[in-house]
């Protein structure tokens, strides 16, 4: 399975090439143009005349850490790469560096803690990556300072419908963009796998530039929250619940006629539907529609719980739905039936 | 004036939503304008030809605060979330209104101190008994503008959206006032000001013009305890030296002040702490475009009765009509 693949991929920001290996390898047979850019976006062309240049991205790139410093004892100490949670932090398996070395992120057991201590969350300088070396020179020999590390979690189906592993956000989103690029559809498609959005939506916009499309969908495994004590006013998204539409959040207002022509497709074709309620954090569409003069820009995510953690969960239904919801959207744009 | 004015600043068009104000803007400049075009972004842009042969970008954004629609419940109130910066202290009691013509008055939850007023614990009422007559009248995602009709108190104008509709009042008199303009001259009513200069960035790009100014409100410290900002209502408007966004361009900030003394037009120089107009977007396009900002004074910014004077707005007029006819030697 593709999402399994990707999710176990290793691809923290600025180092996403593990994940790029995954797509070429898996997209191949049905793309003949590939460009690589200079920050290491990977953009599949689907050549089509006579029709608006599409952009489709998705982030490649995940949440992780970097290895900072070595204490004489042989720990790593480490910073974080993007916005990760310090509370998920402790007593998690980590895969380090090119050589993927394992490591447990370390902290004192509780018997050895002072009551004060256990009613604080320790914070990342009291933190370290173990990987069993005896001393620092030990150490050094597997890894080195600047190397990545990220979670190692395993994808599971939950049942039927869900599943968890790491990185939802966004490998949920490369694997609908890798689905949609194995099909052939008559419009002339860019698809962009950008890197580095965690850290500030960096590789999406020179991306658009290189591309300049007139229109950008982006896909997204996005914040899922529908859980107790929130009041159902404060959800974000609910679990399958259907795509999630974006109408605005801190980066981007989405194109009016393409959500409505979205809103369309799915009530012509009975696919559940939702519009994301938190405006909170940005996303590679606003890079995008900033790019040049101006492009209009959509969001479509599968909503994921507990994403920027060392796992997330999704529903194969939500992720079905979105990528039908895209492929039909595509489609109309073949067909004329939607312009900007 | 106060025609035109009392008309730009009733009609709707929240960040994002700025079709109907647009639409009016079009019609009041058509007669003074060589072309005009809307770009992917929604931005007003039009062209007048002069005799120069340099690019004078002045933009004036169309978009007003708002609130998004983000969820209903089953009783029909609507909770929504702040489309620009909105403070709930000036939003509680007051009325809003959707492109559709439904009015709501926004709400609060049960409070245990007034400190605890935040915009979560706020809420629309627009007279629905349930969901499905809420959803009737208003969708997840539609956005609404505060209700205020315009008043004039003579020498002071009072109305909601003056940020930064005065502005483009301003610049279509300009238009309709410029004799021989000495460049050829982009008029941009810019859209998504409020929410992060996004529509003046793309503008820019598009034109890259030799010389950027935009026209904003600006706030003044002239009011009972205000915070200390040497901008008053009356002295006339203002040409910025620095916000958030830019530092002028030090020669294009001269430029200006040099128009006005020439003129003698009543100025005043404006330093603002925090803040930001489309000149910062402006300024930062492609190698680099000197830019600056003529603001007009402007108390209870971002509430639904924002004042201004009408002397300076006049001044403001004559002073960005003058620009235009005076070449930047930059």
């Amino acid at each position: 399975m593709l999402l399994k693949r990707l999710s176990e991929a290793f691809g923290p920001s600025g180092c996403e090439g593990d994940v790029r290996n995954v797509l070429l390898e898996e997209l191949s047979p049905h793309v003949s143009e590939w460009r690589r850019d200079a920050l290491g976006n990977l953009i599949a062309v689907k050549p089509h005349a006579k029709s608006p240049r599409v952009m489709l991205a998705a982030h490649m790139d995940e949440c992780g850490l970097m290895v900072s410093s070595f204490d004489r004892s042989g720990l790593l100490r480490f910073r974080k790469v993007g916005g990760l949670d310090d509370r998920v932090l402790i007593s998690k398996h980590v895969v380090i560096g090119p050589k993927k070395i394992n490591g447990i992120i370390g902290a004192k057991a509780i018997h050895l803690q002072k009551p004060e201590e256990r009613s604080q969350v320790i914070p990342l300088s009291g933190l370290y990556i173990d990987i069993g070396a005896k001393s620092k020179e030990d150490a050094e020999k597997l890894v080195k300072i600047g190397d990545y590390a990220v979670f190692a979690t395993e994808f599971k189906p939950l049942s039927e419908t869900v599943v968890s592993g790491k990185s939802f956000d966004n490998r949920a989103g490369c694997a609908i963009l890798a689905e949609i690029l194995k099909e052939d559809f008559a419009v002339d498609l860019f698809g962009a796998f950008t890197v580095q959005e965690e850290i500030g939506l960096r590789g999406a916009g020179v991306a658009a530039y290189g591309i300049d499309p007139d229109l950008a969908i982006v896909l997204e495994g996005t914040t899922c929250h529908d859980l107790p004590p929130s009041k159902e006013h404060g959800y974000c998204t609910t679990l399958g619940g259907g795509p999630a539409i974006t109408v605005m959040d801190a980066s981007v207002i989405c194109d009016k006629g393409m959500i409505a022509e979205l809103l369309r497709l799915a009530k012509e074709h009975n696919i559940p539907i939702q519009f994301k309620r938190s405006i909170t954090g940005g996303s590679d569409g606003g890079r995008i529609n900033q790019s040049r003069e101006g492009v209009p820009v959509v969001v479509i995510s599968v909503p994921c719980r507990y994403i920027h953690s060392p796992v997330s969960m999704l529903s194969l239904c939500d992720f079905n739905h979105t990528l039908h919801l895209v492929r039909l959207f595509l489609n109309s744009i073949a067909e004329g039936g939607f312009t900007i | 004036m106060k025609e035109l004015i009392k008309k730009v600043v009733e009609t709707y068009g929240p960040a994002g939503n700025e079709g109907r104000i647009r639409e009016l803007i079009q019609k009041e400049i058509a007669p003074f304008v060589d072309e005009m075009r809307v770009d992917a972004l929604g931005n007003l842009i039009a062209l007048k030809r002069g005799n120069g042969s340099k690019k004078l970008m002045l933009a004036a954004h169309m978009d007003e605060i708002g609130v998004m629609v983000t969820h209903i419940d089953k009783h029909g109130f609507l909770r929504f979330y702040p489309v620009g910066g909105l403070s709930p202290l000036t939003m509680l009691g007051n009325r809003v209104v959707f492109e559709n013509g439904t009015i709501g008055v926004i709400g609060a939850e049960k409070l245990e101190a007034q400190k605890d007023l935040t915009l979560n614990k706020l809420f629309i009422d627009i007279g629905a008994n349930s969901k499905e007559e809420a959803a009737a009248k208003v969708g997840l995602g539609d956005v609404a503008a505060m209700a205020r009709e315009f008043a004039d108190l003579g020498p002071r104008l009072i109305a909601k959206a003056m940020d930064d509709r005065i502005a483009c009042a301003i610049l279509i008199e300009a238009l309709r006032a410029v004799k021989q303009p000495a460049y050829d001259i982009y008029a941009v009513f810019t859209t998504q000001e409020e929410v992060g200069l996004r529509g003046a960035r793309v503008a820019a790009y598009g034109i890259t013009p030799d010389l950027g100014i935009a026209v904003d409100v600006t706030r003044t410290g002239d009011t009972p305890e205000s915070a200390t900002m040497d901008v008053s209502l009356g002295k006339g408007p203002t040409v910025k030296i620095r916000d958030s966004s830019l530092i002028c361009t030090p020669a294009v900030r001269k430029f200006m002040e040099g128009v006005a003394a020439q003129n003698g037009i009543q100025y005043q120089l404006e330093v603002l702490e925090a803040g930001g107009t489309d000149a910062g977007a402006i300024q930062l396009t492609k190698g680099g475009i000197p830019a600056g900002v003529m603001s007009i004074p402007c108390r209870y910014i971002h509430t639904a009765s924002e004042m201004v004077d009408y002397e300076d707005v006049l001044n403001g007029v004559k002073l960005l009509t003058h620009i235009m006819e005076t070449e930047f030697m930059g």
